[in-house]
């Protein structure tokens, strides 16, 4: 019992004396024009803007991949594969790829992305890489989710004529909504603090534009453009700053930081409250 | 005795019905009528097949890889085979409802628990709907507790209510054969009193079929008894001869309570 909570003690004020640490060298910096700046050679006018709209953007990519394939293999293995040794192999292979060291799945996607896709550099190269990195996430958050489902719930709908998509559309999917959004927004915020798989893919660690908006004025008033545009994230620009000699630099990285572990946060404490908030209308 | 429990015409006959759990033997061989309009009780100790021989009428052990049915479930008017492989379960199951020994309220309203059934069937005109759930509502005797909270979630609802919405929805797509799966066995002696008293209004519009393992339960609601031991009919006839004087030692020793 102790032994316990010494041990958690350890893991909690380690992050404590981190934030703190990196609020203290950082909170200085934090100003409205540090997230409406480029980056910058003078450390007093550099900022994130790039790195945070690029992160958004990749998240936004990100989620529009695995989410739906994530939800969709959960919800096929739960469902509707038959449990033979070919679903066990499916198994054994996506608990594997949730311990794969994210540098790996950088060079899968540098290879197969950048060049064998001819994607480049873009947003839509992270994306897709940081999808594939959360895919196991998404799909063990859906597959428990599911599991979780009482089968009365579902031999009372069967009984009542329904067919196994209809059971899926009506029953299994909404009740399992709860669950399947928590591990999304858990396997974003671990995506969102990737930056090994983004290095490697070559995201660029210094821009100081926007990438095109997805908005247009004129027909057909949407542009997939900055898909392909180079970017930063927030984590790069991170790694960027800390490399740079000048002290002031490394402020800047602080108060990035701080924002960054700040995103995660919110991002978790999105996911408990949804959770609450959907559980409470789904009881059996 | 007979002549106040008139046979009325089968609705089904169930010939030389066995049924397997993969290699596990759990019905042999039974075959006995189910009387239309009246109800039917099937009674027997524990893990004598009567839940699975209620659960072959529906189809559900489809559901699950590895069962097998041998023999006819024949339904009539019609004289169709539901366990014939060319017919869909489906098919089957919207014409032949459930109700399960737990009940199992979907996690949505009152309204869509009852509508559940028509909105599989594609109906979605919200009059016809609202005059469905009245009326299943109503038959099921929930409605006069329910009407005004139609859009509450179902879990709201005590055990007993659950059960009575859980009977309304499956009522709602008006089928010719509603199966009880020990319905009472999760609740308390008042709501059990209402869903017989329940079962007993409703034989005037279906055909019951009631797996019960409660003996004064089989006797009061029901027309016709089989008493089943590890998974043989042992005997099927009306309930009062089954209770008052049954052909069968096994029967009389199970009745009497010397064995069960």
């Amino acid at each position: 019992m102790l032994v316990g909570v010494l041990a958690l003690m350890i893991g909690v004020l380690t992050f404590a004396a981190l934030f703190v640490d990196m609020a203290v060298q950082g909170l200085g910096r934090l100003s409205w024009e540090f997230f409406t700046n480029f980056p910058s050679r003078r450390p007093a006018q550099a900022g994130i803007l790039s790195a945070w709209v690029g992160s958004t953007l990749v998240m936004l990519t990100t989620a529009f991949f695995a989410v739906p394939l994530g939800v969709a293999a959960g919800i096929y293995l739960e469902e509707y594969a038959a449990k033979n040794w070919v679903t066990d192999v499916i198994e054994i292979n996506i608990t594997n790829l949730a311990g794969v060291p994210s540098i790996v799945y950088g060079l899968l996607a540098l290879g197969l992305f950048v060049y064998q896709f001819g994607l480049g550099q873009s947003i839509l190269a992270a994306g897709l890489t940081l999808a594939l990195l959360i895919l196991p996430v998404v799909i063990v958050a859906t597959r428990e989710a599911i599991r979780s489902i009482p089968q009365g719930i579902r031999e009372g709908a069967y009984a009542l004529g329904a067919t196994q998509w209809q059971v899926c559309k009506d029953h299994v999917i909404p009740y399992s909504m709860p669950g399947i959004l928590t591990g999304v927004i858990i396997g974003m915020a671990r995506a969102i603090g990737e930056t090994a798989p983004i290095i490697t893919i070559g995201a660029l660690t210094f821009i100081a534009f926007l990438p095109p908006a997805p908005l247009k004025s004129g027909p057909p008033f949407v542009s997939f453009e900055w898909l392909f545009s180079p970017f930063t994230v927030m984590p790069i620009q991170m790694f960027n700053w800390t490399s740079r000699p000048e002290a002031a630099f490394h402020q800047n990285a602080a108060a990035a930081g701080f924002v960054l572990v700040l995103m995660t946060l919110a991002m978790n404490g999105l996911a408990i409250w949804l959770r609450y908030r959907l559980r409470k209308r789904i009881k059996w | 005795m007979v002549d106040t429990v008139p046979a009325g015409r089968p609705k089904a006959e169930v010939k030389n019905l066995s049924f397997y759990y993969g290699d596990f033997n759990a019905l042999k061989n039974i075959s006995m009528p189910v009387h239309e309009k009246r109800v039917t009780a099937l009674i027997g100790p524990s893990g004598c097949g009567k839940s699975t021989f209620l659960r072959s009428f529906n189809r559900m052990h489809d559901l699950y890889a590895g069962n097998r049915y041998e023999g006819e479930i024949r339904m009539f008017p019609d004289d169709v085979n539901v366990l014939a492989p060319t017919v869909d379960p489906i098919e089957v199951r919207m014409r032949i409802s459930m109700v399960f020994q737990k009940p199992n309220p979907f996690p949505k309203s009152i309204y869509e628990n009852a509508a559940y059934g028509l909105r599989v069937r594609g109906e979605n005109r919200r009059v016809a709907l609202n005059d469905k759930v009245e009326e299943a509502l109503r038959n099921a005797a929930l409605w006069d507790e329910v009407k005004d909270r139609l859009e509450e979630p179902a879990f709201n609802l005590s055990g007993g209510q659950q059960q009575r919405l859980c009977i309304a929805r499956a009522l709602a797509t008006d089928p010719e054969i509603l199966l009880f799966d020990e319905p009472t066995s999760a609740l308390d002696p008042i709501a059990t009193a209402s869903i017989e008293e329940l079962i007993h209004d409703l034989k005037t519009k279906l055909t019951i079929v009631i797996v019960t393992h409660n003996m004064q339960q089989a006797a009061r609601v029901s027309d016709f008894t089989a008493y089943m031991y590890l998974g043989e009919l042992i005997e099927y006839g009306v309930t009062d001869e089954i209770f008052i004087k049954p052909k069968k030692k096994q029967t009389e020793d199970y009745i009497t309570g010397r064995f069960g």
